[in-house]
Order: C-alpha cells, then structure tokens, then sequence
C-alpha cells in the first residue's frame, strides 16, 4: 500500500478551509454563509484525520467525530436563526440584519 | 491508493469551488455533496474507513437534508437567484480572494518547507480502536457533546419556533377602531 504524503493531506485541508474563507467573506446570501462554515469545519477535520493517520492514532479520529456532533449542533441552531430572520425581515441578505442593539 | 488520494482530493477542490460560485442554492448543496463524498473517499484512502461512513451519513446525509429542508419551507424564486447574481459581482469577490490566495501560498510554504518526515504506509486505525479511545480517556468530552447536541435541539426548538404576537386588549380596540 503506497503512502499518501501528509503534506498533501495538509495541503487539501488548508485550500478546502480557504475556499471556505473566501465564501465566508464574499457571500451575502445568509444560507452560503452557513454552507460556507460547514465546508471549513469539515477541513478542519480533515486536517485531523490526516494528523492521525501520520502517526497512526485514534485521536484525530475522534476529534473529527467531536467537530461532527458540533457542526450538527451548530447547523441546527444557524438554521433556525435563518428562518427567524427571513420571517421577520423577508430576506436573506445578511446585510439587513443590522438591528439588534444588546 | 496514492492516485485514488489525489483524484478525490481535486474532485473534491473543484466541487467545493462550484459550490462558492453557484447562483441557485440547490445546485451549490448537489455539488456540496459531491464535495464531501469526495472527502469521504479521501478519508478512506488515509485509513479511516469508519470516519468515511460518519462523513456519509452525517455530513452528506443529515446535515445537507437539514439545509434542503430550510430552504424548501423559504420558497425561493428564481428571483432571488437573480439577485444572488446581482450580489456576488467580481468587484466583491476579487479583493477576499487574492488576500486569501496569498494565505494559502505562504501557508503551503511553510507546510512544504517544514522537514519532511518519512511517508510510513496508510495503516488502518479501525473502528475498534476509535471505540476504546471515545469511551476510555475521552469519555468526559462524549458526555460534553451529549450536553452540546442537547443544547442544540433546545436552542433549535425555541429559536425555530413562530411566536404568536400577543397585544393588551387596548391595543387591540385600538387597532380595529383604526
């Protein structure tokens, strides 16, 4: 079985969390941004599981099940934030929600 | 294995890349899929084949339905995909993307510059093994996380949840005399 280099592995982990970035940053649309935090969770992930397959240990393994049941946490309440927001603005554009003070 | 790695890894970059740059949000969750069945395969080829199957089933089942379900109950049109367009121009996302291109070169220097260690070969790190780790030292940050999901459903059914606007019975003469 060939090895897979961990640089490459890094690497991957580091442009999918970049690409996420970018969305993060461009996005107006409030649901890609959420979408957006979810493909950089998942990098951040990835990057664990490369981390544990280097040194053959469960624990990156592990850390990427606890970053799971966190972005399932996190997507649920993000989702229904977004569906308080779009009832009570009628939109989705981030940039309206500007409001709230304390 | 090594080329099965590195075709994931590119299906993987152009999926997330089309999912950034999609107008229509339905179309950006199909390629987000695609997108994270790639990684699973990646998780494969580095020997976590149960990680792969929780990428599956959790990512690319449960969380993308989630989202699919939100955006069913918005009733978008296609004019909104309109103004999706209309907001995403290149003057908004040249800027973000060059500062983050640079990021990601120096980042990749440091990775690559840094002293290599030998590849070893991609040893399996089983199922079973996970299982004795998560409920042997790490058993304290399962029942975190038990305590973290519970928060969410909470949090989720009270932040999800229509309320009724409820106005003094003055108010609401006043209302109907107007």
């Amino acid at each position: 079985m060939n090895a897979v280099s961990m640089e490459a592995g890094l690497l991957l982990a580091g442009i999918l969390f970049l690409l996420g970035m970018i969305s993060v940053m461009i996005r107006r649309n409030i649901i890609f941004m959420l979408i957006s935090v979810e493909i950089m969770l998942n990098a951040a992930g990835l990057a664990f599981i490369v981390a544990g397959s280097r040194w053959v240990q469960p624990d990156g393994q592990i850390m990427f099940i606890f970053i799971l049941t966190m972005a399932a946490a996190e997507v649920s309440v993000g989702l229904a934030l977004i569906l308080q927001i779009y009832h009570q603005l009628k939109t989705l554009n981030s940039d309206t929600a500007n409001f709230m003070k304390g | 294995m090594e080329l099965t790695f590195y075709i994931a890894a590119a299906v993987a970059v152009l999926a997330t890349l089309m999912v950034i740059t999609r107008y229509n949000m339905i179309h950006a969750l199909l390629y987000l899929v695609v997108s994270f069945l790639a990684i699973a395969i990646v998780f494969f080829t580095l020997g976590a084949p149960f990680m792969a199957a929780l990428e599956v089933i959790v990512y690319a089942g449960a969380i993308v339905v989630l989202i699919i379900f939100v955006i069913m109950m918005l009733n978008l049109t296609y004019e909104d995909v309109q103004k999706e367009k209309e907001w995403l121009k290149p003057s908004v996302w040249v800027g973000p993307a060059i500062l983050s291109l640079v990021l990601l070169a120096e980042l990749a220097y440091m990775i690559t510059a840094a002293e290599a260690p030998p590849a070893a070969a991609v040893v399996a790190v089983d199922a079973r093994l996970v299982g004795m780790a998560l409920f042997g030292p790490y058993v304290l940050a399962v029942q975190l996380s038990g305590i973290l999901l519970m928060a969410g459903i909470v949090g989720a059914y009270h932040l999800g949840r229509q309320k009724k606007k409820v106005v003094h019975r003055f108010l609401q003469e006043r209302s109907a005399a107007a």
